[in-house]
Formats: structure tokens, sequence, C-alpha cells
């Protein structure tokens, strides 16, 4: 179980400001790339070296191979980019809204429609 | 001058495109949202706006943090929509107001907005699911669309006040343009969700609701929140509430709500639709 990163100063949230672009950088540019069908082929191929082409930390890596949303998004990976990757892995958004919040997709499911009704 | 006639808000997430392509919006899950959309697009067809003002957020098509525009107006005849790596289907080209663009960029500029003004610009489904929405079957092609595009992504952006102000000074541009072209605003994206972090699948249906009384009844409440205000109390993504006090900023006079949806939740979000019409104030 991932925790909260103490930096961030919204409980559950992770802020994308200049800290975590810069530290991200790298990451979110490869994320970006997939927006072609070529790049996201190229990575299929060969993942670790597709994530060295694009100059990811080892931290960054490790968080790519074990498919690990929260741990993208403390290496500085924007949302936006990784639902990129997550789309890659043929994830949607509820997949790893899941997979974050630590629930399986019927409870996060059903989590969203009482929340949806006001319930909670 | 030419005449604003009115705006629309919208949810406009990707799923939504898929369940359109699917043909899904009888099933269910997608009757409640889509059961909204009707009467919005009879008032279309029958006030036949020439342009559409759409205010939305790239998700990372078009811009990326290398250069990442707090406010950008696309200025082309043409815009083209393309893969954002998830599979949507893409949709035909999005026809462009170039003239009229580039008056509302250069008064914008002249009010102290410091626009990114693109001559190219890809459009995504912040832009494209709107369109494919109130035209089904994509018959939007009569229509021609200026996107105006807010940073919704990378801190800094731009506070809900400052977008409110961005409405106000588009909505004296379109009205010193000389000519006697209709006008429509499109604000898209929101309200409530969280897509990223152990908080994702944060909703507020209450805050929902209350944010579509103030944006027809007051919307200057809505301008005293900061964008963190809208992370801590809808999630990290409410902050694309921002689309819609801008389009809100546009309107004058009295504002009418003529129609409203709401329902929670399509995909992780509160899914908002909103018809308004304003009373211009009569000219001097």
């Amino acid at each position: 179980m991932t925790t909260n990163d103490p930096t961030q100063p919204i409980p559950g949230v992770y802020l994308f400001d200049g800290k975590m672009a810069k530290k991200g950088y790298g990451l979110n540019k490869m994320c970006f790339s997939f927006n072609e069908q070529s790049a996201r082929d190229e990575f299929n191929k060969d993942p670790d070296a597709y994530c060295t082409k694009y100059g990811l930390t080892d931290m960054q890596i490790k968080a790519i191979h074990e498919r690990d949303i929260i741990g993208l998004l403390q290496q500085g990976g924007s949302i936006y980019y990784v639902a990129k990757f997550a789309g890659l892995l043929k994830l949607n958004m509820q997949d790893i809204g899941a997979i974050q919040s630590g629930q399986s997709l019927e409870e996060f499911k059903a989590m969203l429609v009482r929340r949806g009704s006001g319930e909670v | 001058m030419a005449n604003i006639i009115g705006a629309v808000t919208t949810s406009h997430i990707p799923a939504i495109a898929n369940a359109m392509a699917n043909k899904a919006e009888e099933t269910p899950y997608w009757k409640p949202f889509f059961d909204g959309y009707p009467p919005v697009r009879q008032w279309l067809n029958e006030k036949k706006p020439d342009v559409i003002v759409l205010f939305y957020n790239d998700h990372g098509l078009e811009f990326f943090i290398d250069k990442k525009p707090t406010f950008a107006i696309g200025v082309a005849d043409e815009y083209h929509n393309s893969d954002e790596g998830w599979g949507i289907a893409t949709i035909p080209p999005v026809t462009g107001e170039s003239e009229l663009s580039w008056h509302i960029a250069n008064s914008l500029v002249d009010d102290g907005f410091d626009m990114t003004i693109c001559q190219e610009m890809k459009v995504d489904h912040g832009l494209t699911v709107p369109l494919s929405l109130m035209w089904p079957g994509n018959n939007y092609s009569h229509v021609k669309v200026i996107p105006v595009c807010i940073n919704c992504e990378q801190y800094p952006m731009p506070q809900p006040k400052r977008c409110y102000a961005l409405g106000r000074a588009i909505g004296k541009a379109i009205e010193s343009y000389d000519s006697d072209m209709k006008v429509a605003i499109f604000g898209t994206g929101g309200l409530s969700h969280q897509l990223d972090g152990e908080g994702a699948g944060t909703l507020n249906r209450k805050f929902d609701l209350e944010c579509m009384d103030k944006l027809v009844e007051c919307p200057e409440e809505l301008t005293k929140y900061s964008n963190l205000d809208l992370v801590k109390i809808g999630g990290a993504q409410t902050v694309e509430l921002n689309m819609w006090i801008a389009m809100r900023g546009v309107l004058r006079g009295k504002v009418t709500e003529l129609h409203r949806n709401y329902h929670a939740p399509i995909s992780n979000t509160g899914a908002g639709l909103l018809l308004l019409e304003h009373e211009m104030p009569k000219a001097e």
C-alpha cells in the first residue's frame, strides 16, 4: 500500500507544480509520445530501451515496470500523461482509479455511485 | 456588432465519445446522461449560431509541458483531431473562423490578456466531445468554432477570477466585431472529479449543484474560490470549472436558465449540462 506524499499539501492529491513538472519531465515526455501508435509499438517491443531513450530515472523505470500509478505520480508523472501509459496497458480511468485508491474495480464503481447520488 | 445568443455547458470526458461510438446511449448507465441533451440540440438547431466560442482544456495532445500556455486561442481556418493514445475514434476536421479569432486575439492582448495565438492546433476530446454531443453523427460542419484553451494541467493555473475576466474580455471583443453573425459560447469540462492519487474517485454532488445555481444567478460568488479551494472541495480536476466560469463571464445582463441536467457518476465525474440565454443591454 502506498502512502501520501508529505510534500503535497492536500491528502490524496498530487499537485502537478513546477517541482513535479521538472522531476517528471522525461517520464511525461515519454508518455506524451504515446499519442503516436508507432511510439506505442516501439515501447511494447522493448520497454527498457524506450525508457532509456527518454532518460527515465531508475525509480521511474521501476514504477513503469510495476505499473505503479501512484509511484509514477510521486516521481513527477502528470495524470494527463500517465493516463496515456495506462491506455497503452488497456486500462481506463476507472481501472486506475481503483488501483490508486486501493479498491477492487467493483468497489471503486460502487463508491462513485454512492458519491454521485449524494449519499456520502 | 456580432450577437451573443446564449451559452451551453457540458462535460467532455472521453468515455462519452466511446459510449456514442458503441451506441450505448440507451443503456441504463448512460440514459440519464444522454436524456439531458435533446433540448439543447433543439435550441442549437433553431437558433442556428454561426460561430461557437468553445472553452476547453488540452489533455496533452497539442500542448506538452515543454511550453505550456496559460490561455491559448486558435486563429485557424480548420482544426484537426488526433489519436490521444487511448483509441478514441477521431472525428472530422472542425471549421474555424479565422477573421473573428484574430479580432478577439487583438482585443484580448490590448486588454492585458497575453494569449498564445495558434495558427495550428490539434484539438482533443475536450473540444470534440461537446461537438459530437450537440450534433450527433458529427454533423457540425456548418458551424464555425473558435477554440479557447485554458491550462488546467500544470500549476500555476489561472484562477477562477481571472478566467471570469477573460470571459468578460472575450464578450467585449465579440460585441465590437462589425458583423451580424450569431455567436454561442460553450463552457466544457467539470464538474467535481479526481483522476489521480489515493483520492481518485472524489465526487461532490452537493457542490456541483450549488455551482450550477451560482453560475446562473451569482457567478461572482464562484470567482471567490481559489483553484486549491476547488481541489479540496471537489477533487483535483474540479479546476475544470474554470471553463464554465469563463463562459459565464461572456454573458451580460439578465441570464435565464432554459434547461439543466445533472448526472453523477459518468465515468468518474459529476456531469452537468446548462443552457443559458441572456438579455443584452440595449445598445447606447
